[in-house]
């Protein structure tokens, strides 16, 4: 495996951040739908994708988790957005080149992407 | 499924579902270009009722619809190549699912990208189960083990943003040279 000591380096680095870390329950959750629905549209590179802006823009609250099949597989990928206090956005037919939005409009600014919801998608 | 890692990803869901605590997952490619993965959990295992039709795609442990992809779409996709699937499983004693396919033949969908489908694996499931990737071919090996990134890590989450940029070039290193080709 490619060296171990380097991680022994990212432990100190993280070791020092901890401190400024709120508790887990104010994080803003990233849920991807990984059933074999979700796989199959599309979900692999959605889900890399919010990983990758998380770590550009080095976002210390977000946590990205996956579920199962939510029995809506002709709207998949689909990615709900929790941020406490704001409820749930589910959005629907996502592809990586939509994340980079959602991360600055939602995550960061707080202002939902509604063009993307289900609610938008569904009133079509 | 459009390509091999995809029917990874989504075989190895299983496992995770199964409560497996460890999942390993190994690629050996001969040199005839047969790929052989192999999927070797801990989990729940499947009662043999179950087992005797895991491959018919009326068959699904989700409650959310009646139908079961996974499994019947590796079955055809392997098939098509001459290649096929065994399943071996007991209730407590976990499941092993090796996976045959010929990547010479003209009907083998293409490997896709593997290495992504791993680090995927990982960071969906930064706690348990613990990963074990391994693979073998082209004169070359390559092995990856979650349990040592922990150990090293101590404490700190996989999916750290650094742990994952660390993890994908571990990854991409070791195991392109041999998957994608």
């Amino acid at each position: 495996m490619k060296s171990i000591a380097e991680l022994e380096a990212i432990r100190q680095k993280t070791l020092e951040r901890v401190a400024y870390r709120k508790d887990a329950d104010s994080d803003i959750r990233v849920v991807v739908g990984m059933a074999t629905c979700g796989i199959a549209a599309g979900a692999r590179p959605v889900m890399l994708a919010f990983m990758d802006e998380i770590r550009k823009r080095n976002l210390q609250n977000v946590t990205v988790s996956q579920t199962g099949c939510i029995g809506m597989c002709r709207l998949e990928p689909m990615v709900d957005v929790i941020v406490p206090g704001q409820g749930k956005v589910t959005y629907v037919k996502l592809n990586p080149n939509m994340v980079p939005r959602i991360v600055t409009e939602h995550i960061v600014n707080g202002n939902p992407v509604l063009e993307y919801s289900i609610g938008a998608s569904e009133d079509q | 499924m459009r390509d091999l890692s995809m029917h990874v990803l989504d075989i190895a869901q299983n496992s995770v579902k199964a409560h497996a605590k460890t999942v390993s997952i190994s690629f050996t490619v001969d040199e005839r270009d047969r790929l052989t993965i192999v999927f070797t959990d801990d989990g729940d295992g499947m009662a043999p009722q179950l087992l005797a039709h895991v491959t018919d795609p009326f068959t699904t442990t989700r409650t959310t619809r009646k139908v079961g992809l996974g499994i019947p779409l590796l079955l055809e996709n392997a098939e098509r190549t001459g290649g096929g699937v065994t399943i071996q499983s007991a209730l407590g004693a976990g499941t092993t699912l090796t996976a045959v396919f010929d990547l010479r033949h003209i009907d083998c969908p293409s490997m896709g990208n593997m290495c992504d489908t791993l680090l995927t694996l990982v960071l969906l499931n930064p706690q348990t189960p613990a990963f074990v990737f391994t693979a073998r071919g082209r004169g070359l090996e390559a092995d990856f083990d979650t349990r040592e990134v922990q150990r090293a890590l101590d404490g700190v989450p996989l999916n750290n943003p650094d742990v994952i940029q660390w993890m994908r070039d571990a990854i991409e290193e070791e195991f392109k040279p041999i998957l994608e080709v």
